[in-house]
């Protein structure tokens, strides 16, 4: 009656399978945690039960070391991973400018609506971390 | 019924029979068969029901039991009908103890709100399961919050069954009402109402039973049961969303004053105020949900075409035979079913990889499973359970597909597992 795909077919479908993502997640960058840092803020995401804490060193508002911690799916710590990569060495204002629409330009793959909280938690984390606060502007917008 | 029901041998079951029912399962997802394995989530509907919802419609679409004309009378003898199957499904004594809501959730917040805010007093208890859907946990922290009454959980033990010792602890003579999930959307365990209920009764509490998981699996008598209400989705058991219903005993549902009120539900209305219509009416306030109703009815008739002790010895053997092969896999962790009776549903994950990812890729073959907590947190969390993935079978699933889905998990495993 049915019979097993070729999972080789399923890679080439399949963009969340892509060798980038796949790759971050397998062997996150800037993973762990950064002891002496000033800015620590952690959240989860309630309806996956996935948890994600930022920490990041700063100085005249640049950010000198940045590093996450915690559990998740592939594109949470995708995410989480490019994400850290970007932002290091810039300014705690590029994170504030940093939009979600960056943030999923930057993974590189369509993101579904069932997704869209995996793929924004890094930068929900991030955000509320440097603005200090549970909900940053224009967070709730277009979801 | 129609013929292909009635091929089904009476003492036998045709799986093939079965799915030529549901067109749906021609249906191809990424270029392969659909495996549709979220049941507990919700079920598909076969063409009879469809067909039934569809008749109303083009046939004889009109409110119910206002309308003097041909079409409102065919309208509501249809819709009473619908009350009738299901009050002979379940073996209740009178289709009025049959009171159609939107869904269990509904039902539940109705017996909350209506009997338990008619009935509690502070420091009166009611005991529920851990292992209650959200439904059945939430309405009563409402009523706590308000009335002071007092919330008690029954906890589960490690192999995933009630605990019954436990139980005979916590329920008291202060206890009220016990509501007890008849089997758990989690882990499939089917619950020991007999035990239940000889607690419940002996310190003349009322037993309410969640049977949106059971009813579509296994042969529901009320009466035997002993329950004094009963609780079900019909979307869960063949038939379409926005309808489900309650089971009270006529005795209860008599004294109870009504949950939602207005249009339908009175006798007489004069500015000093109202008087409640008979009978299951008193609880159906505004227009019903006429199509959803008969479709309901129809999923019934499926159901009983087939015989419910058909369905659940076929599921049954589908359990064991998944049960075995699940297994076998020693880097699947699986939740539950090591002691007790279950239904084919399955809480499971694969070691190092995140369910969501998984059912992401599962879907790549076409297979729909659940992930996430299902709606019962509290149960989760006391089982330390993490987030898992969710199979849960029904009656036109097939060995075949549970070897696909266990070579999918194979897949699944070699791309995540890091």
């Amino acid at each position: 009656m049915t019979e097993i795909p070729n999972p080789n077919q399923i890679l080439d479908v399949d963009p969340l399978m892509m060798d980038l993502l796949l790759d971050h997640y397998k062997h996150p960058h800037n993973f762990g945690p950064l002891p002496g840092a000033d800015i620590v803020h952690e959240e989860g995401n309630p309806s996956c039960g996935d948890q994600m804490r930022m920490a990041l060193k700063t100085h005249d508002g640049l950010i000198q070391d940045i590093k996450f911690e915690g559990k998740g799916c592939i594109i949470s710590q995708a995410a989480a991973s490019i994400l850290t990569d970007l932002m290091k060495g810039e300014s705690l204002e590029r994170v504030k400018e940093f939009t979600k629409d960056d943030m999923l330009e930057n993974l590189g793959i369509p993101i579904g609506p069932m997704r869209l909280k995996c793929a924004l938690l890094a930068l929900k984390v991030l955000k509320s971390g440097v603005y200090g606060q549970a909900h940053w502007p224009g967070e709730e917008e277009d979801e | 019924m129609t013929e292909s029901a009635l091929r089904v041998a009476p003492n036998g079951f045709d799986v093939e029979a079965v799915r030529r029912d549901f067109p749906i399962l021609e249906r191809r997802v990424h270029d392969h068969p659909l495996i549709y394995m979220d049941n507990a989530a919700t079920t598909q509907r076969p063409r009879q029901v469809v067909d039934a919802m569809v008749s109303y419609f083009t046939e004889y679409n009109a409110n119910i039991h206002r309308a003097i004309h041909t079409l409102g009378y065919e309208a509501t003898v249809a819709y009473e009908d619908a009350h009738k199957k299901v009050a002979r499904f379940i073996n209740a004594k009178s289709w009025r103890e049959i009171v159609f809501v939107r869904n269990a959730t509904e039902a539940l917040n109705l017996v909350a709100m209506s009997w338990g805010q008619a009935n509690l007093r502070a420091g009166d208890e009611v005991v529920v399961s851990l292992m209650e859907h959200h439904s059945d946990i939430v309405p009563w922290q409402m009523l706590r919050d308000r009335l002071g009454i007092v919330l008690k959980f029954i906890p589960v033990t490690p192999q995933g069954t009630l605990d019954l010792e436990a139980a005979r602890r916590l329920i008291t003579t202060r206890t009220r009402l016990v509501g007890l999930v008849h089997a758990s959307n989690v882990l499939g365990v089917i619950n020991p109402v007999e035990e239940i209920r000889a607690m419940a009764k002996e310190v003349g509490a009322l037993l309410l039973l969640d049977g949106a998981q059971s009813i579509p699996h296994l042969p529901v008598d009320v009466q035997a049961l002993g329950c004094d209400f009963f609780v079900a989705s019909g979307h869960k058991m063949l038939g379409p969303t926005g309808i489900g219903f309650l089971y009270g005993r006529k005795a209860l549902l008599q004294e109870m004053p009504p949950f939602l009120t207005g249009g339908d539900m009175i006798a007489t209305v004069t500015t000093e105020g109202a008087t409640w219509n008979e009978l299951p009416w008193k609880f159906e306030a505004g227009t019903s949900a006429i199509a959803e109703g008969i479709g309901l009815g129809a999923a019934v008739d499926y159901l009983s075409s087939i015989g419910m002790g058909n369905v659940y010895q076929y599921e049954k053997e589908l359990e064991h035979y998944t049960l075995e092969r699940l297994n076998n896999c020693p880097w699947l962790t699986l939740y539950g079913h090591l002691a007790g009776d279950h239904l084919a549903v399955f809480s499971f994950n694969v070691e190092g990889a995140h369910p969501h990812d998984a059912a992401n890729l599962l879907d790549r073959f076409a297979i729909a499973v659940r992930s996430g907590h299902h709606c019962a947190q509290p149960l989760m969390t006391h089982l330390g359970m993490d987030n898992t993935l969710r199979a849960s079978l029904y009656l036109y699933n097939t060995r075949a597909e549970v070897e696909v889905l266990l070579g999918a998990l194979q897949e699944v495993r070699k791309l995540l597992v890091r």
